[in-house]
């Protein structure tokens, strides 16, 4: 029994209900909120120490002995990935505490997004698959609401998009769940591993594994990204951070489960579709990111990019890929919020999304393009910072079973994404500057201090690579050998 | 030209006390029959919104002063609550338990703390559907 396992979800849940009692205190909600997510880490950095001591662990709710209840379970892979969540939640609430305004504040932002990341850590730790349909979708509820929140034209506009598009995916999640349970009636994801080893995969179970890659691919932008740039453009520059880092990687992180613990018998075609997706994915978002001269469109597109680039990991499914995928995904949780803050902050001070009517902003805000230039590298792959340990390792994947092509378009991808924001650099941080000296807006110290400590997270996560590799083997070694997890589950 | 709606207000004063027994009928029969905190809190929703139908909303708001987002709020906190309530009693998250109790006047009843449970979940289903109904109607 380790109930210390449900925590990741239950505080954030707990202090967003209290919260709703709390709606003018906003001193209170902001306390509390940053509280909870503190708190939310720590306990998650104990329980992924516990891992590397006691392997698997698993929490039966009610008691319920596994397949029957439903239960959590804890493996390097969901820790690494709640720990890294509720560290991002808790710097964009600092962001947000400096940026939102009183009049969204009152309107239960924080609550709305506790009750996001609890969905979004109950996603990461559910055993069992309809539990996992629940949890996206009180993740998703709540972005919904933070997505319109402040009703704007736009924001409602591109609302009516997002809200459709989950609307329907998670239909057809909910019918890929009918399926599966009719062919092999259970929903416990290690019982069905077994199940699925015994049926042997037969080509019914491959076409409902193809119905899930679609499910996720919409979740996570994996070449149906059509709905991401729009919907991530238009919020509040603290909830695109929070989308942008934390609600694709949730998709990521169900096509890794789906197709390394259940259905991983079929890789000549599960595998070799997952990689075709990829392929097209980093070459859509590629041109995206270099076609729009709109910031927030550029770093959207970078988002694309990235989902694009973990799943070519996934699609080589070689024990270094995986690693690799696990490393991206961390870094590019942190970076990508940093980012999203780095250009919202432009936008904020300067008035304008495009980046050919902005220039000179080194100048005012020396600090703030010094960051984004370490964001920018880091992004790119440049060895001492984070994203270098991600890229080398799906290199060597790629390179071990020689999946060239993928290696080739991941590499170029790397390019575009440098060009991308170094596009914008030059344009908006180099050059004359056009504002004057006395219509300089200042930028507080709150917009910047979130974005630094995400810029030392990422340079940390670069130097510290020795520090995390036994987490990121251990979570790959869970992944890339399903009974470890099921015998966990299943504990014979 | 005036409208009268007497006969509406006369009927929905006696009907709404069958529909709330009905909606605590339902409640409390969901352990062994077809019913429980969901259907129970839908039930008693909609007696109050016969009720806001058949008078005004301002008048019932001042007869039944609450705030139904709160209601929502409390009954997913006491929802949530009897989950971390095993917490300390050093049994996995969400345990329930179950006995038989001698009552004074039911005699010997079983009482399980999942009504607990179902009592937030018919709160939260209360606070949610008048509070949709509320704020849609503010508008027009």
């Amino acid at each position: 029994m380790n109930n210390i396992l449900v925590l990741p979800v239950v505080i954030p849940v707990l202090t967003g209900i209290i919260l709703i009692f709390f709606r003018s205190y906003i001193r209170i909600q902001r306390w509390l909120s940053l509280a909870a997510m503190l708190s939310v880490t720590g306990i998650s950095l104990y329980i992924l120490n516990m891992i590397q001591n006691l392997g698997v662990i698993r929490l039966d709710f009610g008691n319920w002995q596994p397949p029957f209840g439903i239960l959590f379970v804890g493996d390097s892979f969901s820790l690494l990935l709640v720990l890294t969540t509720s560290l991002v939640a808790a710097i964009c609430l600092i962001y947000a505490f400096y940026s939102l305004g009183q009049k969204r504040e009152q309107m239960f932002f924080y609550p709305f997004v506790l009750l996001m990341v609890a969905g979004v850590n109950g996603s990461f730790l559910t055993g069992d698959l309809f539990n996992l349909y629940v949890c996206f979708e009180v993740m998703l509820l709540a972005s919904y609401a933070l997505i319109t929140l402040g009703g704007t034209k736009p924001q409602l506009k591109e609302s009516i998009k997002y809200v459709a598009i989950n609307v329907l995916s998670s239909w057809f999640f909910l019918v890929a769940i009918a399926y599966l349970y009719g062919t092999v009636g259970t929903l416990n994801m290690a019982h069905l591993s077994e199940r699925i080893a015994e049926a042997g995969q037969t080509p019914l179970l491959t076409v409902i594994s193809i119905l899930f890659l679609l499910v996720f691919g919409l979740k996570a932008g994996l070449l149906l990204y059509f709905w991401l740039p729009g919907s991530y453009s238009v919020p509040p520059t603290v909830v695109a951070a929070l989308f942008g880092a934390l609600l694709t990687k949730v998709g990521i992180y169900a096509l890794f489960r789906m197709f390394t613990l259940l259905f991983y018998h079929e890789p000549s075609i599960t595998h070799t579709i997952i990689g075709i997706m990829a392929g097209i994915t980093l070459i859509g978002g590629s041109f995206g990111a270099i076609a729009y001269k709109d910031i927030r469109q550029i770093v959207s597109f970078n988002v694309v990019i990235a989902v694009g680039f973990i799943l070519v990991g996934l699609a080589v499914a070689t024990p270094a890929a995986i690693e690799g995928s696990i490393y991206y995904l961390i870094h590019d949780m942190l970076v990508k919020a940093a980012l999203f803050l780095i250009a919202g902050s432009m936008v904020a001070l300067t008035g304008t999304t495009m980046i050919d009517r902005m220039s000179g902003l080194i100048r005012h805000y020396p600090v703030l393009g010094w960051l984004f230039f370490i964001i920018m590298l880091a992004l790119a792959g440049i060895p001492p910072l984070s994203g270098f340990m991600g890229k080398i390792l799906i290199g060597q994947g790629a390179v071990e079973s020689g999946a060239y092509i993928l290696l080739a378009l991941s590499l170029i991808s790397s390019i575009f994404v440098l060009y991308s924001l170094l596009r914008i650099f030059l344009n908006c941080f180099w050059g004359e500057s056009t504002t004057s000296e006395e219509d300089v807006a200042p930028l507080s110290k709150g917009w910047l201090i979130p974005c630094a400590l995400l810029a030392v997270a990422s340079i940390g996560l670069g130097f510290g690579a020795e520090f995390i590799s036994p987490y990121v083997a251990d979570a790959a070694a869970t992944l890339t050998n399903p009974y470890i997890y099921i015998d966990a589950v299943l504990g014979k | 030209m005036k409208i009268n709606d007497v006969i509406l207000q006369t009927v929905t004063k006696i009907v709404v006390f069958i529909i709330l027994t009905m909606a605590v009928y339902l409640f409390v029969s969901g352990h062994n029959s077809p019913g429980g905190g969901f259907i129970g809190g839908l039930v008693l929703a909609s007696a109050l919104v016969l009720l806001f139908l058949a008078f005004d909303t301002e008048t019932i708001m001042n007869r039944i002063p609450l705030d139904f987002k709160m209601v929502a709020a409390v009954g997913a906190f006491i929802a949530v609550a009897t989950g971390v309530v095993s917490l300390f009693f050093d049994v996995p998250f969400l345990s329930q338990a179950y006995s038989y109790f001698n009552l004074p006047v039911f005699g010997q009843t079983g009482l399980a703390t999942v009504t607990i449970f179902e009592l937030g979940v018919a709160l939260a289903v209360v606070g949610v559907v008048v509070t949709i109904i509320l704020s849609i109607s503010e508008d027009v």
